[in-house]
């Protein structure tokens, strides 16, 4: 059955014209898919699957426990690693329950919403050299990033209003009063860093952070901007609604927030879509603070180099990730009104002060 | 009908909810929000009941509801033996049970006039000071938590894990020790038991030092703890609220100080002040406290004496198994114990001990039957309850989970 199958296949393939598939169209479309593949699925949702055991177990660490250790494979644990596989068929298997009086469409919907944003900001980050190591080469890489990224608010707060839930609704209050701060100083941090590599376009931003200043520092965004990476960080993580900034979830105080209501697969993607953002805040810092894909002394655009560079790329992601996990187990949680405080107070003018400094200084710079 | 008010707020799926908000708007409460926290909320652990008023994020007004665990324990104790209320007395403040345990054979031991021995007496401050260091380690730990830093929690957890082995070396429970016997104790320490607590104190010191090293002196902490819950000493001395919350607030009054019982007067141990009664001098009393509780400790150790446990009377510690079974008199003295109770005069007496929380009272009233006629307990968390709402009114909602914490209410204390 499975030869005739086979044959019948091959009888198909055989009527496509061979040109099809040097046809530019099709060229592009086929090399997004691998690429979309490798990238999106392999190593962010890979790399977000792993932060879901990755976080309890590293927690586990930091707070002198076992952590998870339980799921297994007869007598294969693998230190835990079993749970990846676990939950995802116990939050399958489970009800997914929807309260009576809450709004079914905008319940399920908002889940969607909080996750596909977060999914589709992955397409302009330059994860390699050149034009073809991202999924979509566009000028405006960062606008995009910004313009698609902050959607997910909506889906924290549909799922919030959507719940019928007091407490849900206060954390849907809290989330999008904080985002949308958060969001404003954010935009400013970043004008810093295009101001001093001239551009938009996020591949250029990489390239030009593979100089050297005064030959020997990399010209990074982290070297460049310092005061910028310090507020861009504390800003994607408070949009991230993690701690110390989860005023939105704040468990002890509104039991769970905007998704207390959720359960089964429906809590399981809006908690994927916040561990798909933590990768996406640390790829977006490494390609803007931390050179990208470069690695200071090396060129060349030999595959062998290639490799490598998107190999530093991914293991830059990965610092950043480590350091969001750090910070989350570290620092307790701010009051509603001292989030807004420091966003609005502190780091808004921190972020206006550095964008004229940078401004200053760039003009002396252009006038030697 | 405010909880229906507050349905409205929400966006109504039903026209029949939609009516029940049109209906609840023209009561015109205004822009306020009626929000139901607990009993089974996170933060109302211990099991309490707030109903908040909420005007955007500001608490305007709340109301709280106890009994949630109310198990009826005077009428209980009523019941049995005066010997038989001891495991009920676990289940007050059961975090720190020994304390509890001391404070009722205490009142017992005054109105039967029972002189306890000395040895007996500071194995009992023994239990009372690690009993305490419980109790505050899961107050700090549990307010770390509530301010979402999981990590200083476990740590506490962990150091309070440190102290449950000894208790349970003790008594032979973690949790429901009834450690105390009329007259005397369980037993005498066991083997090497210095050695044991030593050694638990100095690993549960290098843990608090992390603790301190995470919360003291972090920013997110401070600025969450300073200024709230703000208790003045007017309102402390008024709503009779007792221990770490009155001594946080400036006032000099520990009744291991000022009320000596036992042999506290021979310690060497300072009182801990706090300024301004808020929810960063609670902490930082709590956690001063406990290095005291561990000098006490070391103390303790150094000045116990030898000799025996309990006192040398048949009629109110239970005779040696070896007599009970090989003599007459050994036989008939555990019998009257056992079946009659401890023959305790008629009368009246109130007996209290500084427990975690603060005074913890036993009064008891005696008909001379060999069974309580009434136990009362006077329950620290029960006062600390009432001032609750002078804390929290005018504040943050967030603010109610770190002051509900500070004051350390205990679901089994207040609702008895």
């Amino acid at each position: 059955m499975f030869a005739s199958l086979i044959d019948a296949t091959n009888g198909l393939l055989n009527k496509v014209p061979a040109q099809l598939f040097t046809h530019p169209v099709v060229n592009v479309a086929v090399w997004t898919v691998i690429k979309f593949a490798l990238f999106v699925l392999v190593f962010v949702m890979g790399t977000a699957t792993v932060l879901t055991w990755l976080e309890r177990k590293y927690s586990a660490v930091i707070q002198n426990r076992i952590g998870p250790n339980r799921a297994n494979l007869g007598k294969w644990r693998l230190g835990g690693l079993l749970h990846m596989l676990a939950d995802p068929i116990k939050m399958l298997t489970k009800e997914d329950f929807v309260p009576d009086t809450a709004n079914p469409w905008m319940f399920r919907l908002a889940p969607l919403v909080a996750f596909v944003p977060a999914m589709t900001v992955f397409a302009v980050i330059p994860f390699g050299p050149g034009e073809h190591m991202m999924i979509a080469n566009t000028e405006l890489g960062i606008l995009f990033i910004f313009a698609i990224g902050s959607l997910n608010v909506y889906g924290a707060v549909m799922g919030a209003w959507a719940s019928n839930n007091k407490w849900s609704l206060m954390g849907g209050l809290r989330i999008s009063a904080q985002m949308i701060s958060y969001e404003v100083a954010i935009g400013l941090t970043l004008c810093g860093v295009f101001m001093i590599y001239g551009s938009t376009d996020l591949q250029d931003i990489v390239v030009a952070q593979g100089q050297m200043i005064a030959g020997f520092l990399p010209a990074w965004g982290l070297f460049t901007q310092p005061v910028a990476f310090v507020l861009y960080l504390t800003c994607a993580i408070a949009e991230n609604k993690r701690a110390p900034f989860d005023v939105a979830e704040a468990e002890a105080e509104l039991a769970a927030g905007y998704w207390t209501e959720y359960s089964a697969m429906g809590f399981a993607v809006l908690a994927l879509a916040e561990f798909v953002e933590i990768v996406l805040i640390g790829c977006v810092g490494t390609t803007l603070f931390l050179g990208g894909w470069q690695i200071p002394g090396v060129h060349g655009d030999t595959p062998l180099t290639m490799i490598f560079q998107i190999a530093a790329f991914l293991l830059k992601t990965l610092f950043l990730i480590w350091l969001q996990l750090t910070i989350r187990w570290t620092l307790p949680r701010f009051r509603y009104d001292q989030v807004m405080r420091l966003g609005w107070r502190i780091l808004l003018p921190a972020a206006l002060v550095n964008l004229v400094v940078t401004g200053v200084a760039l003009m002396f710079i252009d006038r030697k | 009908m405010s909880a229906t008010a507050a349905y409205g707020h929400v966006g109504a799926g039903t026209a029949a909810l939609q009516a029940l908000a049109q209906q609840a708007q023209g009561l015109g409460d205004g822009d306020k929000m009626i929000i139901n926290m607990g009993p089974s909320h996170p933060a109302t652990h211990g099991t309490v009941k707030f109903i908040l008023t909420l005007d955007g994020e500001t608490v305007d007004d709340i109301d709280i509801h106890i009994g949630y665990l109310h198990r009826g324990f005077e009428k209980m104790c009523e019941q049995g033996t005066w010997q038989q209320v001891l495991p009920y007395t676990d289940r007050l403040n059961y975090v720190s049970p020994l304390c509890n345990n001391v404070g009722y054979v205490m009142a017992v031991e005054k109105l039967m006039g029972v002189q306890i021995t000395p040895r007996c007496s500071y194995i009992r401050m023994l239990a009372s000071e690690i009993s305490r260091m419980t109790d505050h380690l899961t107050a700090l730990a549990a307010g770390a938590l509530e301010l979402g830093g999981f990590t200083p929690f476990l740590y506490g957890v962990e150091a309070r894990e440190l102290l449950y082995p000894l208790v349970e070396e003790l008594s032979g429970a973690r949790l429901t020790a009834s450690y105390t016997r009329i007259g005397g104790l369980l037993a005498d320490l066991p083997e090497d038991y210095e050695s044991h607590v030593l050694k638990a104190l100095d690993k549960m010191l290098t843990l608090m030092d992390k603790m301190d090293k995470l919360l003291t002196k972090n920013r997110i902490f401070y600025d969450r703890m300073i200024g709230t819950g703000q208790l003045s000493q007017a309102d402390a001395i008024a709503y009779g609220v007792t221990g770490l919350m009155l001594r946080s607030t400036g006032v000099d009054w520990d009744l291991r100080k000022h009320q000596p019982y036992l042999h506290y007067n021979e310690l060497d141990f300072d009182v801990i002040l706090g300024h301004q009664g808020d929810n960063y001098d609670r902490y930082l009393c709590r956690f001063e406290e406990m290095h005291q509780c561990n000098k006490m400790v070391r103390q303790i150790f150094k000045q116990m004496p030898s000799g025996p446990v309990n006192v040398n009377d048949w009629r109110t510690v239970l005779p040696p198994k070896s007599a009970v079974y090989n003599s007459i008199e050994g036989m008939i003295a555990h019998f009257k114990l056992i079946i009659d109770g401890h023959q305790v005069p008629p009368g009246e007496a109130y007996a209290a001990v500084e427990g975690g929380n603060g005074e913890v009272g036993f009064y008891i009233v005696s008909q001379g039957n060999g069974r309580p006629y009434k136990v009362h307990v006077r329950a620290p968390c029960f006062y600390a309850m009432g001032v609750l709402k002078k804390l929290v009114v005018g504040g943050m909602l967030a603010d109610i989970v770190p002051t509900f914490d500070t004051l350390n209410m205990i679901g089994g204390e207040v609702d008895r």
